[in-house]
C-alpha cells in the first residue's frame, strides 16, 4: 500500500503559457501618495519663503561666507574640536580601563568620573574651568624639605583656550570611556581567557588583545561623539574664545546683520559635519559588523562615484 | 627548582611520576560548592578522561589546574609545583603576576569555543605568545610555528584569519597554538563539543597524535569513543565529586556505581 511517488511532473500543454502569461498587481499605497504631496508642498513652501523674504540678505551671507575673521574662527573650531578629541580619547581610554579593572577603588573612581563629567551640563563645566582662579588662586608644587618647586598664578594660564580645552576634554572623555568601555565588554571573555592561558599578563592581554578588538565597535559611535563634539564647541562662545560662533557674533554685534550671519555659521558647521559624515560611513562600513543596515541613498551614492573613479583609473 | 619538587613530593606523597596532582580540591562561588573534594593523578605522559552531565565540576576542575581559577580549598600541583602559589613556612604565598604567567605558560589549555584571537591570522596567533611572553625571537618563532602547523595539517592557511576556517580547523590551529609555549601538559575543555559532527573526528586525530607522541593530556570531553581509545584513565564526575574512576574500556564496559551508568547509556 501506500502513495504513489511520481517521479517525474508531467506539465500539460498550456498550463506552462497559463503560468507565463500571470502578471503581478502592485499593492496600491495611498496613504505614501497623500504624504509625498505634502512633503513636496511643505518643500515648495519653505523654498519660496528662503528666496522671497528679504530679511535672509543673500548677498550679505555669501558676503561674509570668506571673510577673514569667519576663516580664523572656523580654524579655531577645527582645532579645538581635534586637541579635545584627542585628549578626550587618550583621557577616556585610561577612565575605561579603570572601569573595568579588578580593583573595585579604580572602578568606583572612574563610575564617579563618568557620573560626574557627563552629568553637569558642559557649558557649567566651562564657565567653571574659565574661574577657576576664583577658587585656587595659584597653583605649586611643594615637597617637604625640598621647597616650592614652581608656583603660577591660576590666571596666568587659565586663558580662555586653555580653559575650554580642560574643560570640554574632561566632558568629553566621560562620553569616551563609555563608549570605550562598552567596546571593551563586546570584546569576547574567551579572548582574554585564552590570552592569560597563553602566560600572558594583564597589561599585554588589554594592549594586544583585548583594545584592538574593541577598536571596531569604538570607531563608529566615536565619529558620532567627534560631529557632537564639533557643534558642542561653539559653547566657547561664552568665555571668548574666537571660534566660528564668536567671530560671527562679534560682526553681527557691530552691524546687526544677525540672520545672514547665522547663515553662514551654519553653513560652515554643516559643511564640516557632511565631511566628517562621509568619513564616519566609510570608517563604519570598514570595521562595523552589521551590513544589512541600509545605507542613505547619498551615501550609495557617493560610494558609487568614488569606486567608479577607482576603476576608471 | 628541583629541591622545591622534592621537597613537595616529601610533604605530600607525590608520585616521583605525577604530572597532575589534585587532593581534596574544593571551589565555591559565594554559597554555591562547586567542587567538594576532588583528588587525582595525571601520571606524566598519560591521558586522563574526565566525562560527566553539564555542571558536574569538570570544567571548573581543568580551570583549577592552570590557575584560571583560584582554588577554595585543597592543594593543585603541577609537575610537582604548586602554579599560582609559593609553599613558605606553612604558608601558601600568592605570586607575582609574571611568574603565575610564567607558570601558567607551562600547561596549555584548549577551550569549546577555539578562542582564536580573531584579529590576528593564524601565523600570528601562534608567535603572539611565544614572542610576547618568552621573548623568542619572530624567526625562530615563525620556524617553530611552522613545524606545528605541519603537524596539525594546517601549513597552507598560515596567513588566514580564524573567521575563513571552519571550526575543526580553528581547533587545530588552537591546539598548535597551545603547543607553541611547548608545555608540560594540555588541558581541553570540551575541546569538540562546539564542531558540527563531520569535524569532529580531524580534530580527535590530533590529539590522538598529541597522546602518542607521549603529551601529558586531561581531557573533558562527550567523546566516550575518544576516551576508551586513548584515555589511560577515565572519571567520571557528578554533583562535583569523583564517583567512579578506572581503566576506560573496564569502566564504559562495566560501571560499578549506578550514577556512571546512567550517565553512559545516555551518551553511548
Amino acid at each position: 500500500m501506500g502513495v504513489a511517488h511520481p517521479t517525474e511532473i508531467r506539465i500539460e500543454p498550456g498550463v506552462a503559457e497559463a503560468v507565463l502569461r500571470l502578471t503581478v498587481v502592485p499593492q496600491r499605497r495611498y496613504g505614501i501618495w497623500v504624504g509625498t504631496a505634502l512633503a513636496l508642498f511643505l518643500a515648495f513652501l519653505i523654498i519660496r519663503a528662503f528666496a522671497s523674504n528679504p530679511a535672509f540678505a543673500w548677498p550679505t551671507v555669501v558676503g561674509y561666507l570668506l571673510h577673514p575673521s569667519v576663516m580664523r574662527g572656523l580654524g579655531n573650531t577645527l582645532m579645538l574640536t581635534a586637541v579635545i578629541m584627542i585628549l578626550a580619547i587618550v583621557v577616556g581610554t585610561v577612565i575605561a580601563i579603570m572601569r573595568v579593572s579588578p580593583s573595585p577603588v579604580l572602578r568606583a573612581f572612574a563610575g564617579l568620573y563618568v557620573w560626574f563629567f557627563r552629568g553637569v551640563p558642559a557649558l557649567i563645566q566651562l564657565i567653571f574651568w574659565f574661574n577657576l582662579s576664583l577658587l585656587v588662586r595659584e597653583v605649586s608644587l611643594t615637597i617637604p624639605f625640598v621647597g616650592t618647586l614652581f608656583s603660577v598664578r591660576t590666571n596666568d594660564f587659565m586663558t580662555p583656550f586653555f580653559s575650554a580645552v580642560v574643560a570640554l576634554s574632561l566632558c568629553e572623555a566621560g562620553y569616551m570611556a563609555e563608549i570605550i568601555r562598552a567596546g571593551i565588554k563586546s570584546v569576547p571573555s574567551g579572548q582574554a581567557e585564552a590570552a592569560s592561558a597563553l602566560g600572558m599578563p594583564y597589561r599585554m592581554i588589554l594592549k594586544r588583545i583585548t583594545l584592538p578588538q574593541a577598536m571596531r565597535f569604538v570607531l563608529p559611535p566615536t565619529g558620532n561623539e567627534a560631529i557632537n563634539l564639533l557643534k558642542m564647541t561653539s559653547l566657547v562662545t561664552f568665555i571668548a574664545v574666537d571660534d566660528l560662533f564668536y567671530s560671527a557674533q562679534s560682526i553681527y554685534a557691530r552691524t546687526f546683520e544677525t540672520i545672514p550671519l547665522l547663515i553662514v555659521v551654519a553653513f560652515w558647521y554643516l559643511a564640516v559635519v557632511s565631511i566628517m559624515s562621509v568619513g564616519q560611513h566609510f570608517l563604519e562600513r570598514h570595521f562595523g559588523r552589521s551590513d544589512t543596515r541600509r545605507d542613505p541613498m547619498t551615501m550609495r551614492f557617493l560610494r558609487n562615484v568614488i569606486s567608479l573613479r577607482g576603476i576608471s583609473r | 627548582m628541583s629541591d622545591v619538587k622534592d621537597e613537595n613530593r616529601a610533604r605530600f606523597g607525590v608520585p616521583a611520576d605525577s604530572m597532575v596532582f589534585a587532593r581534596g580540591v574544593r571551589k565555591s562561588y559565594g554559597p554555591l560548592e562547586v567542587l567538594k573534594g576532588v583528588d587525582l593523578d595525571v601520571p606524566v605522559g598519560s591521558v586522563a578522561c574526565i566525562i560527566g552531565p553539564s555542571g558536574s565540576g569538570k570544567s571548573t576542575f581543568l580551570r583549577c589546574i592552570n590557575h584560571l581559577e583560584k582554588l577554595s580549598a585543597g592543594i593543585l600541583l603541577v609537575d610537582s609545583q604548586f602554579v599560582g602559589y609559593d609553599l613558605r613556612d606553612n604558608r601558601l604565598y600568592e605570586v607575582k603576576d609574571d611568574l603565575l604567567c610564567q607558570r601558567r605558560a607551562e600547561t596549555g589549555m584548549l577551550f569549546q569555543s577555539f578562542n582564536l584571537f580573531s584579529h590576528m591570522t593564524v601565523m600570528e596567533n601562534l608567535i603572539e605568545a611565544p614572542t610576547q611572553v618568552r621573548r623568542i625571537p619572530p624567526d625562530q618563532a615563525k620556524a617553530e610555528a611552522e613545524i606545528l602547523l605541519r603537524r596539525v595539517g594546517l601549513l597552507d592557511k598560515v596567513d588566514r584569519y580564524p573567521r575563513e576556517l571552519s571550526g575543526g580547523q580553528q581547533q587545530r590551529v588552537a591546539i598548535a597554538r597551545a603547543m607553541a609555549m611547548k608545555p608540560k601538559v594540555l588541558l581541553f575543555d570540551e575541546p569538540t563539543s562546539a564542531l558540527d559532527p563531520e569535524l569532529v573526528g580531524e580534530v580527535l586525530q590530533v590529539m590522538r597524535d598529541l597522546a602518542e607522541s607521549g603529551m601529558t593530556m586531561v581531557v573533558v570531553t562527550h567523546e566516550v569513543g575518544f576516551a576508551r581509545e586513548i584515555g589511560d584513565q577515565l572519571v567520571f564526575m557528578d554533583g562535583g565529586v569523583i564517583i567512579e574512576r578506572g581503566a576506560p574500556r573496564e569502566m564504559i564496559a562495566n560501571p560499578v556505581s549506578p550514577r556512571t551508568r546512567e550517565f553512559l547509556s545516555r551518551v553511548l
